[in-house]
């Protein structure tokens, strides 16, 4: 029974992110992209928040996943689906299961019992409260050119661009893939007769 | 909503603001990267959102621009996690704990 208490929840969150859009939808005659730019972007907020502020690491793993998700999705909004592909293959794929590894690694058994921030929070949640304001109030003053966004962006011209245009740079990011693949298996190996 | 720059912008620095709360506060050296990886996905963010709006040109090759880049920044993100993570282990190995402010070998 106790089993069933964590599904109960996330079904009863789905349905009221599902109603809640239906609401928008319907309601108030906003149209796709809108409501889907809503849900996203308070799922990618929520979610990160969880991230930073949660007991359990393991779980602040999860909830990035969520976040990256969502920001998959802000992506499609935006008109780059390859992008959105390589959000999920490379950061869910690769990335967070990296990061969920070394989580299993390193953890210790009272680690959800220690204090989880340092003493200097406060004025880091100042700081950053300072940040989205000054970022806030810049965007909102500026203004921007008047272009209709929105273009789906299509893969046959980004692949042209990315392999005439900036295809030194894609060498050299494989180089820096290559160094750090060579980085980390150096630096994660255990030396012969060392700690173990 | 969302055929409106400052929508994204303001998006994209809510999520830097949070990646920087995570990195300055938590004490876990494997949250702090997490915090790191939020904070690279907000600049993307912004980036794409940029390049779809038009700062770099309306036609489709300079909108892609702005993929182009946001790919490079992947990359080099998931080569900077694979590096720091693999740098987490080693000094888990030595000192035993995750926690960044017991590593104070060099202050004594």
């Amino acid at each position: 029974m106790r089993a069933l208490v964590p599904i109960l929840v996330a079904l009863a969150i789905m349905g009221a992110v599902t109603g809640v859009a239906v609401l928008m939808l319907v309601l108030l005659g906003q149209d796709w992209a809108d409501v889907l730019l809503w849900l996203f972007a308070a799922v990618m907020i929520g979610s990160a928040l969880l991230v930073v502020t949660m007991r359990d690491i393991i779980r602040c793993g999860l909830a990035m996943i969520v976040c990256f998700g969502a920001l998959a999705g802000i992506y499609v909004i935006l008109g780059a689906p390859l992008l959105a592909a390589t959000q999920v293959i490379v950061y869910i794929g690769a990335i967070s299961v990296l990061i969920l590894f070394a989580i299993m690694l390193t953890q210790t058994k009272d680690a959800p019992r220690v204090l989880v921030f340092q003493t200097q929070s406060a004025g880091a949640a100042v700081a950053a409260i300072i940040i989205a304001v000054i970022i806030a109030l810049a965007v909102t003053a500026t203004d921007w050119p008047e272009v209709v966004g929105g273009t789906w962006l299509d893969t046959a011209t980004l692949s042209e661009v990315l392999f005439n245009e900036y295809v030194l740079a894609f060498e050299v990011v494989g180089v820096l893939l290559l160094a750090a693949v060579v980085g980390g298996v150096f630096l994660a190996k255990r030396e012969p007769g060392g700690p173990s | 909503m969302s055929q409106s720059l400052d929508a994204y912008l303001i998006l994209s620095g809510i999520l830097f603001a949070i990646g920087t709360f995570g990195f300055l506060a938590r004490r876990n050296a494997i949250s702090m990267l997490m915090s790191i990886e939020l904070m690279l996905n907000a600049v993307n963010l912004a980036i794409i959102a940029f390049a779809a709006f038009g700062a770099f040109g309306g036609s489709p090759a300079e909108i892609s621009r702005g993929s182009v880049i946001a790919l490079m920044v992947i990359s080099v993100a998931a080569a900077e996690a694979t590096v720091g993570l693999a740098i987490i282990i080693a000094i888990y190995r030595n000192r035993r704990t995750p926690l960044v402010d017991e590593y104070d070998a060099m202050r004594q």
